[in-house]
């Protein structure tokens, strides 16, 4: 240490002064992401009186505690919250799918240009979604309306032996919303993808295509396999930017009975008289699914968050 | 296609058989030397064997992703540059003429006061917020990395509100804004300093004496974006930890070693090697500002009003709410979409450049 020139004890009450700095500074930021979060859960529990009565942040005591609130979020959000699972899911898994066999393709074999495929895929990331949204209305609600709804009857008139009553068109949207967010979600789970598979060696799949293993068996017994990892590092990210999301779910879902979480949300906030002990409730409600994800996978969530 | 690919299949068989003795002696001699196996294989195979071959053995795995992803990406943008050349609006719900293209769209947003204005704020979202962030998230990350006690802890704390949504993180933001009984202003009438804000910010309102963040020009886009800072700077500081912890230790040591202060240490030496992570945290965090849309729709619905409309709310109110100005929201979009290319092209290029994709 070069200040060792002065008393070596007055040297470590300055270190640990720094230390307990170093923690204060810390704790002001804990407190800083924390607030909100607080404030919100706070209110939530508050009768009316209390919420008028006492500072936003004050937990709400005695008379003030009431679940009315949340109860009636509850019951709002809870259709939404439904589809949002229905939709959320089943896009996330898709495109964690595809986005593996991509990048697959695009890493473990190799041809010329395919670096060139990969830079398109990637730049999909950055784009902003406005840029899509005309034509991707006009694509689902006018060029192509009928596609899903025959898939959809077909599939299901077959399962059920003709007995398939057709669908809301609530439904439908919401499967046109499902395979939107599973082609949106392409280019990032093919980035993340292939920077893992990056890291695998080359020698296993090439003595594998040595013994004659078709480009599907290497993908089925080395490939898949090893991905199991970064699939929970892919769902776990792509699940929480699809349940997240409101822009396509405000222009894709215009029937009334079938909203994604986010969206009735914003109905809920959105009234003229602005009840906040409901609406802290709907965003809490709202925010359970993905909150949840993230307490129980938070170093996956992370990793996912950095690549 | 089936006859091409057996063809091909034959073609590399034959190849393999032929290539696949002096391939094994190659490896051989490889572990032998026990030099890298990587130079001798791979190498003679792959030059024997048509690029072709490749190409087609791999493309049932990236094709169908590659076709979806690209008809719903560079497909839907190309579709939506042709709509803003047309001039489709309102009642004309069947379709847009496209026998007819020009670009008056484009004429007409040179001349829209509201496009100049939610440009300029999509702009000062995006370097204002991106700057803050790396700030602060440079900050943290610094601190964490301290060999601190439940390091863990703080780090999840710190990147929560990046699982919340757009949506839940404006309710809660509207209410730590709201005038009347919000968090902000019951803090600042503690401290006796709401009158004091209130006078400096909106000298003009005589005899306001109640601070309202989100609805003054001056502090709704300000207010917008230190909620979005709570948001992203978790985010930052991940990113800045990551190449905090990729910096050798012998840099401290050499630096500590030459008496230079804690933060002479990080200003000359430790600051500069974070250049790569500070440029992808920029990168990501300016496409977040750009897609701010949700953030500021949840705030305040797609009225405009108080200073706070960027391309993105202004583009979904044209298209989607105001009259149904398809090909005039088409425009604007194209505007985004250009201001977002000029940030990731050169990004995605150097990275190229570097060999990284």
């Amino acid at each position: 240490m070069s200040t060792s020139s002065s008393n070596p004890i007055q040297t470590l009450r300055e270190m640990e002064a720094r230390r307990i700095g170093l923690y204060l500074v810390l704790l002001g930021g804990i407190a800083f992401y924390l607030v909100p979060v607080e404030t919100a859960v706070a209110t939530m529990f508050k009768t009316q009186q209390a919420f008028t009565a006492t500072a936003p942040y004050v937990p709400p005591l005695g008379d003030g505690f009431s679940v009315s609130s949340a109860l009636n979020a509850w019951e709002t959000l809870r259709p939404g919250l439904i589809d949002s699972m229905l939709m959320a899911v089943p896009a996330t898994i898709l495109s964690a799918l595809f986005g593996s066999l991509a990048a697959y393709g695009l890493t473990t074999i190799d041809w010329r240009g395919q670096v060139g495929v990969v830079v398109l895929i990637i730049a999909g990331i950055f784009i902003p979604y406005q840029a899509v949204l005309v034509p991707l209305t006009t694509f689902w609600f006018q060029i192509w309306p009928d596609l899903v709804t025959g898939f959809v009857n077909t599939v299901f008139g077959f399962v059920t032996g003709g007995n398939w009553a057709y669908p809301r068109s609530g439904d439908i949207q919401l499967i046109q919303l499902t395979i939107t967010h599973a082609a949106y979600g392409i280019p990032i789970t093919t980035l993340l993808f292939r920077s893992y598979y990056q890291a695998i060696s080359d020698e296993m799949i090439e003595a594998a295509r040595l013994d004659g293993a078709t480009a599907f068996s290497i993908y089925k017994n080395i490939i898949f396999p090893l991905s199991l990892p970064m699939f929970a590092v892919t769902l776990i990210y792509q699940f929480t930017q699809v349940y997240n999301d409101l822009l396509f779910a405000l222009v894709l879902l215009n029937d009334p009975n079938t909203q994604v979480a986010t969206q009735r949300l914003v109905r809920l906030t959105g009234g003229v008289q602005q009840d906040f002990t409901l609406t802290m409730a709907g965003a809490i409600i709202a925010a359970l699914p993905t909150l949840l994800v993230y307490i129980f996978f938070g170093e996956q969530f992370a990793k996912g968050v950095a690549e | 296609m089936r006859e091409i690919l057996t063809r091909l299949r034959t073609a590399r068989d034959r190849l393999r058989s032929a290539v696949g003795s002096t391939e094994s002696a190659d490896r051989e001699v490889a572990t032998d030397g026990g030099t890298a196996v990587g130079e001798g294989r791979g190498g003679s195979l792959r030059d024997a064997l048509p690029v072709e071959w490749e190409l087609i053995e791999s493309s049932p795995f990236w094709l169908p992703p590659v076709v979806l992803a690209g008809f719903f990406v560079y497909g839907a943008i190309f579709w939506n540059a042709i709509i803003s050349l047309t001039d489709w609006e309102g009642l004309s719900l069947s379709g847009a003429d496209y026998s007819d293209l020009d670009l008056e769209m484009y004429g007409r947003l040179l001349q829209d006061g509201a496009f100049w204005q939610a440009t300029q704020n999509t702009v000062v979202l995006l370097v204002v917020f991106t700057l803050l962030c790396l700030v602060v998230g440079l900050l943290a990350a610094i601190l964490i990395d301290q060999q601190i006690r439940f390091e863990n802890t703080f780090r999840t704390i710190y990147l929560l509100p990046m699982s919340l949504s757009f949506v839940v993180t404006a309710t809660m933001w509207a209410w730590m804004y709201n005038a009347r009984n919000g968090v902000l202003n019951t803090f600042l009438r503690v401290l006796n300093l709401e009158g004091v804000l209130v006078t400096l910010l909106k000298p003009e309102a005589i005899n306001a004496t109640v601070l309202q963040w989100l609805s003054w020009n001056t502090t709704a886009l300000p207010a917008v974006i230190f909620a979005l800072l709570w948001q992203f700077s978790g985010y930052a500081m991940v990113v800045f930890l990551a190449g905090l912890r990729a910096i050798p230790t012998e840099h401290y040591e050499a630096a500590r070693v030459d008496g230079a202060s804690t933060i002479r240490m990080y200003m000359r030496v430790i600051i500069p090697q974070l250049r790569a992570s500070a440029v992808s945290a920029s990168v990501v965090l300016m496409v977040f500002a750009l897609k701010a849309f949700d953030f500021i729709f949840a705030l305040r619905g797609d009225q405009p009003g108080a200073n706070l409309d960027i391309l993105a709310t202004m583009m979904y109110r044209e298209a989607f709410t105001g009259g149904n100005e398809w090909a005039y929201g088409s425009a604007i979009a194209i505007v985004l979409f250009v201001l977002a290319l000029l940030i990731i092209a050169p990004y995605l290029y150097s990275e190229y450049k570097r060999g990284e994709l």
